[in-house]
């Protein structure tokens, strides 16, 4: 078998190799070679860990990652580019299960013997990589359930969550306590029970507090704390390799989510807190009543004004998702650009469930990546585009976050689709977005509606194209 | 029911009340369509494209009015017209009731149902039947055209080998409706456009066209927004401050188009002959309000008069004379409004009084007069913005306390930390915080359109926690290395998955 030091340098060229995985997603380009540098680290540090570490049960092992693995590799394959949340969602969840299970088994083990500061120390970590594995898995778990429909996805806002979360808080430190002067006398295992149930069940009821839109916050939160989850678990074993990628991926998380957040103009804590659009008075604003007429539109209309366009802005939303419509944006898009208009697409950041979940969409259905834009990029060109087209978006292209500064989504950044000369708004009904706010957009004198399914919809104006 | 399509008898109307698009549409809508012989034919819509459309031509007027239900007119009826009106029977077209108080009696008595279109409620919801509207849109455009015709140059400026043409310097006053279309036209045609308004509000809409706004200067605080988005009379000090900048403009400008009015009263005088005089010989003035008196002085309705060298255009049927396009635009706001009277959708007309819309356009009905209607509760301009656009609130200056305290408590439990901390704790700690830098540096790289694959890839990446199972898995104790395998099962679910599925993302990215 190979020496530690072997080992130690195998794990040092895995998280070089981790580093340069992440670092090559700033282009399409790179990313795909870079994903390649992440299976290489992960294939090193695999190889290196079972020549250099394991000393039996090797059936077993080859067992477990044959299984897994080919159930990971069946399931990537297996799933719609629509479902993507959920997917990560769930992988999410089993990260947090093994640092569970990791945390567990390390704390049974009765190899390690320290004293002291030192114990203590080790308690601490043991006890942090539980409790953020255990977050992690019952908050993934509920995302789960709520992306994928199986849980409605209303904000649950029970009478005084915020107290019930602090007794949980207060709860998990006083366990944890426990858990340190029982573990200093042979025990401990009692308050880490008890603890980790606190830990699942904080994490159920926060995910279950927050809706459907502030779902790509939540995503980025969890897929956060899988990553300070890996790192506390490399505390505990003194496993640099588990540190540097539980903080890189811990940090990527966080990242996302002030993104996120941003894009929303929310605290992170008021999201994370939920019951968005519920509360008292948020709702309550002049903006409800109705602002005049809204003007529907066939599609066949909808295809003359298409045809007489040079310059279309094409924003999806959820919606577009809801009705699989991206290979039908795809073909639309290849017609006009065959006419040669400029057809270009406008993501806003927290359009869709998950952070970029509408750039995957687009390139599931081949949308070339290279006329897909954020929002900070092409806002400032609405009033050079002759038609934007809306596909069941709501709250991010709505004028009251700019023009409203009691609004509750003021402040909010949004794409200015309605200075463009024409606005084609598709959705099912006139029914409010996700903030529950009248969207004066609708009302606008140049905005069209056009009702109905988004893939129907637009089947019908791409036929008659 | 069944609609009738009379022939216009007007002196020198060429409009139609429908196309035969717009016919098409009304059939769709479960009405019948009845057109007299030749009735489009001055717009340009044969008796055979009726016929295509499905529509009955009728040779006479006097059976087309007896069969109809409803009647689609341009121009408020003539006086052999008006005596075919009978009771349940809806007439629909311009009327004036205002300038016409003896033809609105005389249809009152009728005890039919006349609906003017010139009296649609100036509403967001009623924009699609403005029949005003798209007529003052058209007779801007065709006043630009009319005036391109007496006038003998470019509009645009043009560098050639002959020489250098400069543009046409076109003053547009009053920009409403056609003021707007006049701008738009004269400005697409290459001239270079000023505007002028009594109502500052417009100054936006003026500046959206890329033209220049005249603004006056003065001092009282006066704004010309009158009722329902139309403007008011002035006071005097205000009127001369303009006329000033008027015979000012007068001496510079190349065309003048004027489209000033005041609803219910004489057009406001503003060109006066002073200012023609001064005007360039070849200049133009097209005068819109002609049919209300002008507002040029030496205007003549319906004629073309050169005065000092000046054309002064008094034409009073600009949109007639665009008459396919003012038939097709007046005919989609006809159908409008039948949409609004039918809402069923099934051929019939329900003249629902309690719809705003609708009270507002009928003049009378069942031996009534109706007219005027009771005020509309919304005004076309946007309610005046509460004084000074809302102050955006100034941005919170971030507080300095806040950081500082974080800082503080930061460093104070690193010490903390570091003073109980056994050193080999302190060189895994070293290691994390590096790390936590070097994942905010790559990761704010990240393309945005990325972020879903970042997700994925750092879901497998993370479950290198796979080592810490391996470390245990060759435990003695059967629990710990039975959890041990359930560990390293799920988190091999996890990087295959995670890698697998980012490279499946990751290959649709194309160009």
């Amino acid at each position: 078998m190979i020496s530690a030091g072997i080992v130690t340098v195998s794990y040092i060229a895995a998280t070089v190799l981790f580093i340069l995985a992440l670092s090559g997603l700033s282009s399409p380009e790179t990313a795909r070679r870079g994903n390649w540098f992440g299976i290489a680290g992960m294939t090193i540090a695999l190889l290196a860990t079972i020549l250099g570490v394991v000393t039996q049960q090797y059936a077993m092992l080859l067992g477990a990652l044959v299984i897994g693995g080919s159930i990971g590799i069946l399931l990537a394959r297996r799933v719609q580019m629509t479902q993507m949340p959920e997917l990560v969602a769930v992988l999410h969840s089993l990260v947090g299960l093994a640092a569970v299970a990791v945390g567990f088994a390390n704390f049974m083990d009765p190899i390690v013997h320290l004293a002291g500061v030192e114990l203590t120390i080790h308690d601490i970590e043991t006890y942090l990589g539980i409790l953020i594995g255990a977050v992690t898995f019952s908050g993934s778990v509920i995302a789960f359930g709520k992306l994928s429909g199986r849980i409605g996805g209303k904000p649950l806002t029970l009478p005084g969550r915020h107290w019930f979360n602090l007794a949980l808080l207060v709860g998990a430190i006083w366990f944890g306590r426990e858990f340190v002067i029982q573990s200093a006398a042979g025990g401990g295992m009692e308050p880490l029970i008890i603890m980790t149930a606190i830990a699942l069940l904080f994490g159920m009821h926060m995910v279950m507090a927050i809706g459907g839109a502030d779902m790509p916050v939540v995503v980025s939160m969890l897929n956060s704390y899988s990553g300070w989850a890996a790192a506390a678990t490399g505390f505990m074993l003194n496993n640099d390799l588990l540190i540097v990628t539980g903080a890189l991926v811990g940090s990527s998380g966080a990242i996302l989510s002030y993104i996120m957040c941003r894009a929303m103009n929310r605290k992170f804590l008021a999201v994370i807190a939920g019951g968005f659009g519920t509360g008292g008075g948020t709702v309550a604003s002049g903006s409800d009543e109705q602002q005049g007429e809204v003007m529907p539109i066939e599609a066949q209309e909808t295809a003359a004004i298409l045809a007489g366009a040079k310059e279309v802005m094409i924003v999806p939303g959820y919606g577009m998702a809801v009705a699989q419509a991206q290979h039908t944006v795809n073909e639309l898009t290849r017609v006009l650009r065959d006419r040669k208009v400029n057809v270009r697409f406008g993501i806003h950041p927290v359009a869709g469930r998950m952070p970029g979940h509408m750039n995957v969409l687009l390139a599931e259905a081949r949308v070339p990546y290279d006329i897909v834009y954020e929002m900070d990029e092409i806002n400032d060109d609405f009033p050079d585009v002759d038609v934007s087209i809306v596909i069941g978006a709501n709250d991010i292209v709505n004028p009251s976050a700019q023009e409203e500064p009691d609004s509750p989504i003021a402040g909010m950044p949004v794409l200015e689709v309605w200075k463009g000369a024409t606005t084609i708004v598709l959705k099912r009904s006139m029914a409010t977005g996700y903030a529950g706010v009248q969207n004066p957009l609708f009302f606008k004198e140049n905005t069209r509606m056009l009702f109905g399914d988004a893939k129907d919809s637009l089947d019908a104006v791409l036929k008659a194209l | 029911m069944r609609i009738g399509v009379p022939k216009e008898i007007h002196a020198g109307e060429r409009r139609v009340a429908t196309t035969p698009e717009v016919a098409s549409q009304l059939i769709g809508m479960g009405f019948d369509v009845a057109i007299e012989k030749d009735a489009g034919a001055r717009a340009s819509y044969s008796n055979e494209a009726y016929e295509a459309a499905g529509c009955e031509i009728v040779a006479t007027s006097e059976d087309l009015w007896s069969q109809a239900d409803i009647i689609f007119k341009v121009r408020a009826p003539e006086t052999v017209e008006a005596v075919l009106l009978k009771e349940n029977q809806t007439l629909i077209c311009f009327l004036w009731p205002a300038q016409n108080p003896e033809l609105l009696k005389q249809l009152t008595e009728s005890g039919g149902t006349v609906m003017a279109m010139d009296s649609v409620p100036r509403i967001s919801r009623a924009q699609k039947m403005d029949a005003l509207s798209s007529m003052a849109n058209i007779g801007g455009y065709r006043a630009v055209i009319e005036a391109a015709q007496h006038f003998g140059r470019f509009f645009t400026g043009q560098i050639t080998a002959a020489g250098k043409v400069p543009p046409a310097k076109v003053l547009v006053i009053g920009a409403g409706v056609a003021g707007l279309a006049a701008i738009g036209t004269a400005k697409s045609m290459g001239a270079v456009v000023r505007a002028f308004d009594t109502r500052p509000e417009v100054k936006e809409q003026v500046e959206s066209m890329d033209a220049d706004f005249l603004m006056l200067e003065f001092d009282e605080d006066e704004d010309g927004a009158g009722e329902g988005g139309y403007a008011k009379t002035m006071s005097p000090e205000f009127i001369e401050a303009e006329m000033a900048l008027f015979a000012e403009q007068a001496r510079d400008v190349d065309i003048i188009i004027t489209t000033a009015l005041i609803p219910g009263k004489p057009a406001p005088r503003l060109i006066t002959a002073d200012m023609v005089a001064s005007m360039r010989d070849g200049s133009v003035v097209v005068d819109l309000a002609a049919e209300q008196g002008g507002n040029c002085e030496l205007t003549e309705a319906d004629k073309v008069v050169v005065r000092n060298g000046v054309s002064i255009i008094g034409y009073t049927d600009l949109p007639s004379r665009l008459a396919a396009q003012a038939s097709q635009l007046y005919g989609t706001n006809l159908r409008h409004l039948l949409t609004e009277l039918s809402p069923e959708k099934n051929g019939e007309i329900d003249v629902n009084m309690d719809d705003e819309v609708i009270r507002g356009v009928t003049v009378c009905k069942d031996g009534e007069t109706t007219w005027p209607p009771p005020a509309p509760k919304l005004s076309a301009a946007p309610p005046k913005p509460a004084e000074a656009p809302a102050p955006v609130p100034a941005a919170e200056k971030p507080s300095v306390i806040g950081p500082i305290v974080a800082v503080v408590v930061g460093g104070l439990a690193l010490l903390g930390l570091g003073a109980v901390a056994p050193p080999s704790f302190m060189a895994h700690f070293t290691v994390f915080v590096l790390a936590c830098f070097v994942g905010y540096m790559v990761i704010w790289n990240v393309s945005p359109a990325l972020h879903t694959p970042l997700m994925s890839v750092t879901n497998a990446i993370s479950s290198i926690i796979v080592i810490g199972a391996l470390m245990q898995i060759s435990s003695d104790n059967a629990l710990i290395m039975w959890i041990a395998a359930a560990t390293v099962l799920i988190t091999s679910i996890n990087i295959a998955g995670g890698f697998a599925v980012t490279r499946r993302m990751l290959e649709m990215f194309r160009k």
